[in-house]
């Protein structure tokens, strides 16, 4: 039996600080979905995703129940339909799209992700045509993510995809204008990116990858805060440990869901990711953490340095917590989706600047970031250039997810609504990148010794 | 699922544990073990439950027990004891 102690303190981690199961996400493969003629193509993959994951929404919600843990969303990534879509006869991608529109939207779940290139070496003629069609794809469908991989660690960075990623995040926006440009939020640009990231926007399955596969993400920034609000002024390393205790914690029922899960859907378990995931509402936020560790407002001089830790002190807690790590694991900065950035921001003390300087220390990138209109494609095309250069040096994913308002300036606001939250617009630089992001071609990749 | 807790947390009154073990016992639920304190000023009663042989189904104990605490002006809440014991033990 539990003592009364324990069994309060769960309850009250679900209760009043906001622990939940971030996602269940399974992975199905499509490779067998490859067709010469793209209309079979995508009706297998249809069948394929409605066969595998029918019964995936309904065995969240009877785990919610039964075990009293909110599970909030439910996803389905695939294997990136550039690889799948291939050795189809079309020069336009956009249906398989919609194929798996259709699909996610018959199962019930929140979103489906694996429209997806990974071209951080060069494009093969799959990856062009899925690239051309990204902006119209995810213009005509509601649930579908996309991700591009332009760079990596070993390959360098594809500075011809990221020029075109600039383009294709304007007109993405143009085109979902009348739609907060939401088109945007669905497409991540990445660096180094993981083959098994349960998060979106950026999940897909990769190629080394089983057939079928079950990944959790975890979070609960709120339970982390209230656990260092019981240790104010205490060192750093109480503060250290305060958090791998809770991470432990926390990742022991992302751990159990994903075992349980795994277990009733008849699926192997892949990976926990342990990240901190926050959400729009108050006590959900990573921003809020980093202030208990005693800064007056998120982006301050030693946001940097608290996120190092909070970021460490997650992996080293969880990593314990579970069979299997995996994803992209570690705090999430996206600025529209946490009440303390979304803050920060507007009291001035958070900037596009700071937050690059952030995304060398934490799990992801530059995400969920909105920019004026005007900033232009090269302009974004060397937001998407500079983040992928941390990543490449440090050998961490980093991704670039950011919004451009269209109609709107510095200072006005984007409302999303929902888990994507709403999002001030921040401050781009005025000088041009232009000529630099012309050059095209690549930037080889980095020397992996000599390290200073 | 073979057991599961209930937690019932709020202000004192007669006829808590009544008004619980009479849905139990109907539904065919057995109490395992009982434990009561008064946490933070509030009453707080942890149960420990053998739903196996259980006549009623999970979905519809919860409501129950969740209904019996709105009438008595108590939380009740029951989950499979997996999500404590995954939490608080190695």
């Amino acid at each position: 039996m539990f003592s009364d102690f324990e069994v309060i303190e769960t309850l009250n981690m679900i209760e009043k600080e906001n622990l939940d199961i971030r996602t269940i996400t399974m992975g199905i493969s499509l490779n067998d979905c490859a067709d010469p003629d793209p209309k079979k193509a995508q009706q297998k993959i249809y069948d394929k995703i409605t066969r595998y994951a029918k019964d995936l929404v309904k065995t969240g919600n009877d785990i919610q129940r039964e075990f009293g843990i909110p599970i909030i969303n439910k996803r389905v990534s695939v294997t990136p339909i550039s690889l799948v879509a291939a050795s189809s006869d079309t020069d336009n991608y956009v249906d398989f799209a919609i194929a798996l529109d259709k699909a996610a939207k018959e199962i019930g779940v929140d979103f489906i992700g694996g429209f997806s290139a990974l071209v951080h070496k060069g494009f093969t003629k799959g990856d062009r045509i899925l690239v051309d069609s990204i902006s119209e794809a995810l213009t005509v469908t509601d649930k579908v993510c996309s991700s591009v991989n332009i760079g990596s660690t070993r390959a360098g960075i594809n500075m011809d995809a990221v020029k075109q990623m600039g383009q294709i995040v304007k007109d993405l926006a143009y085109r979902t204008k009348d739609n907060d440009c939401l088109g945007c939020a669905k497409l991540v640009v990445f660096c180094n990116a993981v083959e098994d990231n349960p998060f979106m926007a950026g999940a897909f399955l990769g190629t080394g990858e089983p057939e079928c596969v079950i990944n959790v993400g975890v979070s609960g920034p709120g339970v982390v805060k209230s656990a260092l609000e019981k240790v104010k002024g205490a060192d750093f390393e109480t503060v250290a440990e305060t958090v791998k205790k809770t991470a432990f914690k926390i990742t022991r029922m992302g751990q159990m869901v994903a075992k349980e899960a795994s277990k009733r859907l008849n699926v192997p378990f892949g990976i926990v990711d342990l990240s901190l995931a926050p959400t729009p509402i108050v006590g959900d936020s990573v921003a809020h953490i980093l202030e208990e560790m005693g800064l007056e407002s998120c982006g301050t001089h030693g946001t940097t340095a608290a996120l190092a830790l909070l970021n460490d002190a997650v992996k080293k807690g969880g990593v314990f917590a579970t069979s299997s790590v995996g994803g992209l694991s570690g705090a999430f900065i996206p600025v529209s989706e946490d009440a303390g950035m979304i803050d920060a921001v507007n009291a001035g003390s958070l900037s596009l600047e700071k937050l690059e300087a952030m995304t060398c220390v934490c799990s992801v990138g530059l995400d969920m970031i909105v920019i004026p209109g005007d900033t232009s494609a090269s302009t974004i095309s060397a937001i998407i250039a500079d983040e992928a250069a941390i990543g490449m040096v440090n050998h961490k994913t980093t991704a670039v997810r950011v919004i451009p308002a269209i109609g709107k300036k510095e200072g006005e606001v984007l409302e999303f609504g929902g888990l994507l939250g709403h999002g001030p617009i921040m401050k781009v630089s005025p000088f041009s990148s232009e000529k630099f992001i012309e050059r095209g071609g690549r930037i080889p990749a980095p020397l992996q010794s000599l390290k200073n | 699922m073979k057991k599961a807790v209930i937690t019932v947390i709020g202000k004192d009154r007669v006829g808590i544990i009544h008004g619980v073990s009479g849905i139990l016992s109907e539904g065919g639920v057995n109490i395992l073990d009982i434990s009561q304190t008064i946490m933070q000023e509030l009453f707080t009663m942890v149960m420990l439950v053998d739903v196996k042989h259980a006549t009623i189904s999970f979905e519809d104990l919860k409501a129950k027990l969740e209904s019996k605490g709105e009438e008595l002006g108590v939380k009740i809440v029951i989950c499979h004891e997996d999500i404590f014991n995954s939490m608080h033990r190695i």
